[in-house]
């Protein structure tokens, strides 16, 4: 980690307790720079997080206001603070099951309501924290704890769903993306208005583990076969696209 | 720490007004400074959210309409901890959704407000009819150890009053503060006095203070507010006094959860509140609060006007309950007599309390408490010969 990033962070809460190979970390370190790339006062932010590997993020990491909530709800407490002052830029960090499963009301609603605030949901395909049972965001092909023969659900395409709600800014990349990565988050920071960042980031313990992905090169040359750059994924035929993600800024409105 | 203190201008005009229990909790909210709502529509409470809106819009604050019940208590958390004095208003079902982010408040010393307009539960139940189902929910209905302050109040008059109070509660205890009203009073039509100037207690705030921890004994630490540059650390995992997480320590657990039940139970003296009616020498001695203690009240009068020595005791707190003074009535009276409004929550609470068997009158039947149903029950115990 660059040392001028040092001042924004809680340096006793380090290490952070992430997995080896776990994307949160990129994407820790993503935040903090597209913070400072916007030009946000570090005093006038708060972040909000749920509970899971991703709630961490922010919280003890941040050397700001961080508010730890409950599992799925970190959009509400959000809604509300940045309700009572309207100076604050609120933040929301949380895992894929905890803003599009438990959360998914408070996601589709806040982004309905299109009030200023910026949620970047850390997308493992999985639930990390309690040791890697199926998501709304898991594809039907992958094996977790709860669908142990795979063949689970169709997943989610959280960018189409925010978009449906009404978000004006919707953005994706992989933690693998960084510099992409970190330029739609520090326009969805300054975006008048509620905006989306979805960001894949690969859990080795448990999606890698229970799916045979052995190395994080491995991963990486699965999620860029899954998340392709938008325009690329365009040119490609109805049946190419099957479970294919866009990448890039998706709305920018 | 200790609250700061102001005396201010009542907001609303002063004076007499002929009002609903939902409205005047609306109006008392207001004159306590309430400067945000977050709710979401319920019989018998929308009246109470319907009121906010325009006295939000008249005197200044933040209204939502949240998508739901969970929504709305994690936003007043929120907007508590921005600063705001923060209210929602429900009935059972909503409450019973509440009960995860109760817990979280009580837990991170959050002060709000939540008006339960009580309906006959269980479940959807009888939506526009009253109960006082959910009194020992609001005690024990989040998981794990923690205390709250409730009210019961028992009269339109009592709906602005507790409601007011109930901000200055959560303030000075860091605490989520609840008035356990019902459909009856909720929905009854009486006068109410509004008064001149009013007290506004405010959370302790030190800056650079820890906000979850204190050598005061009075248990209350300072509170900052987001926006402040305190690199606030909010959880509700077990946390130091500065909010790091201790997930593993049993001394951090058990310090913090006997901290935050100690602070109310140390205080039950200066919170507990009750009134008594013919207690200087009593025999039959009712227990009954909220709109029970009203057809109680009525019954007391006409045993006494047959020279029977009835008495009444209100509890106006229902948690802290005020026991002591409940002990030096209740000693003198050969029998202790509580109805309710739902299948006896209290009494037992109220046997704890004294050590002896209550006679519980209780009613399910989604009406408010008659004289006539408690006449009943003592000729049944045979108790009264009239
Ligand atoms: C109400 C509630 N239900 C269940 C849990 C247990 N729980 C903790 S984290 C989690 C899933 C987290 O998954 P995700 O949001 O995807 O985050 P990740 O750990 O994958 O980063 C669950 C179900 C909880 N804390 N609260
Ligand atoms: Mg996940």
């Amino acid at each position: 980690m660059s040392r001028t990033l040092l001042p924004y962070l809680r340096l006793e809460a380090f290490p952070t307790p992430f997995c080896s190979g776990c994307g949160h970390g990129i994407l820790l370190g993503a935040v903090v720079r597209a913070v400072n790339k916007a030009g946000l006062d570090w005093n006038k932010l708060l972040f909000a997080s749920g509970i899971g590997c991703a709630a961490w993020i922010p919280s003890p990491h941040f050397a700001a206001d961080t508010l730890h909530t409950l599992h799925g709800r970190p959009i509400a407490f959000g809604t509300g603070a940045y309700l009572a002052n309207k100076s604050l830029k609120v933040i929301v960090i949380s895992g894929d099951g905890d803003l599009s499963a438990i959360g998914g009301n408070h996601l589709i609603h806040a982004a309905r309501r299109n009030l200023p605030l910026t949620v970047i949901c850390a997308n493992n395909s999985i639930y990390g924290m309690t040791g890697g049972q199926a998501a709304p965001t898991t594809p039907c092909d992958a094996f977790t704890q709860t669908t142990p023969w795979a063949g689970g659900e169709p997943p989610f395409d959280l960018c189409r769903l925010v978009e449906g709600a009404g978000a004006k800014y919707i953005a994706r990349h992989t933690v693998f993306q960084i510099r992409q990565l970190i330029n739609v988050m520090s326009k969805a920071l300054v975006f008048d208005g509620f905006s989306f960042i979805e960001v894949i980031s690969p859990c080795p313990t448990h999606f890698g583990k229970l799916n045979a992905i052995s190395s994080l090169g491995d991963f990486r040359a699965r999620l860029k076969e899954i998340y392709i750059d938008k325009r690329r994924l365009d040119k490609l035929t109805a049946s190419e696209r099957q479970n294919k993600f866009p990448t890039g800024e998706l709305t920018a409105l | 720490m200790r609250p700061t203190i102001e005396r201010v201008k009542s907001p609303i005009p002063p004076g007499n007004y002929f009002l609903m229990g939902d409205d005047a909790a609306a109006d008392g909210a207001i004159v306590a400074g309430c400067n945000f709502f977050a709710g979401y529509p319920i019989t018998p409470a929308s009246e109470l959210m319907v009121r906010i809106v325009h006295r939000l819009k008249e005197f200044g604050g933040e209204f939502i309409q949240m998508e739901d019940e969970i929504g709305s208590i994690c936003a007043m958390i929120g907007a508590s901890w921005a600063g705001a004095r923060a209210m929602t208003a429900t009935s059972g079902p909503g409450f019973s959704l509440m009960m995860e982010g109760i817990g979280y408040a009580a837990f991170t010393e959050t002060p709000l407000v939540v008006v339960d307009i009580q309906r006959a539960g269980p479940a959807t139940g009888q939506a526009t009819r009253p109960g006082s189902g959910d009194v020992l929910q609001v005690k024990y209905g989040s998981h794990g150890d923690y205390e709250i302050i409730a009210f019961s109040p028992w009269s339109v008059q009592e709906m602005f009053d507790l409601t007011a109070a109930a901000f200055n509660y959560a303030e000075a205890y860091r605490v989520p503060v609840f008035v356990m009203a019902d459909e009856s009073v909720g929905h009854l039509h009486e006068k109410v006095a509004i008064p001149d100037t009013v007290e506004r207690w405010r959370r302790p705030t030190q800056p650079g203070a820890q906000p979850f921890d204190t050598d005061d004994p009075d248990g209350v630490p300072s509170m900052p507010a987001f926006g402040q540059g305190e690199k606030l650390l909010i959880t509700g995992s077990t946390h130091n006094g500065l909010g790091f997480r201790k997930t593993q320590d049993s001394s951090v657990h058990s310090r913090l959860v006997k901290r935050l039940v100690q602070k109310i139970r140390n205080a039950a003296d200066n919170i507990a509140q009750s009134q008594a009616y013919y207690t200087e020498e009593v025999e039959i001695l009712f227990v009954a609060y909220g709109f029970s203690a009203r057809a109680a009240l009525n019954v007391v009068h006409n045993l006494r006007r047959a020279g029977v020595k009835a008495g009444l005791f209100r509890p106006i707190t229902l948690w802290p309950f005020p026991e002591k003074a409940l002990l030096s009535i209740a000693s003198q009276a050969r029998f202790i007599i509580a109805p309710e409004m739902n299948w006896g929550q209290m009494a037992r609470e109220i046997e704890r309390i004294l050590h002896r068997p209550v006679i519980s009158i209780p009613q399910v039947n989604g009406e408010g408490m008659k004289p006539e149903t408690i006449f009943a029950a003592l000729k049944a115990q045979s108790l009264v010969n009239l």
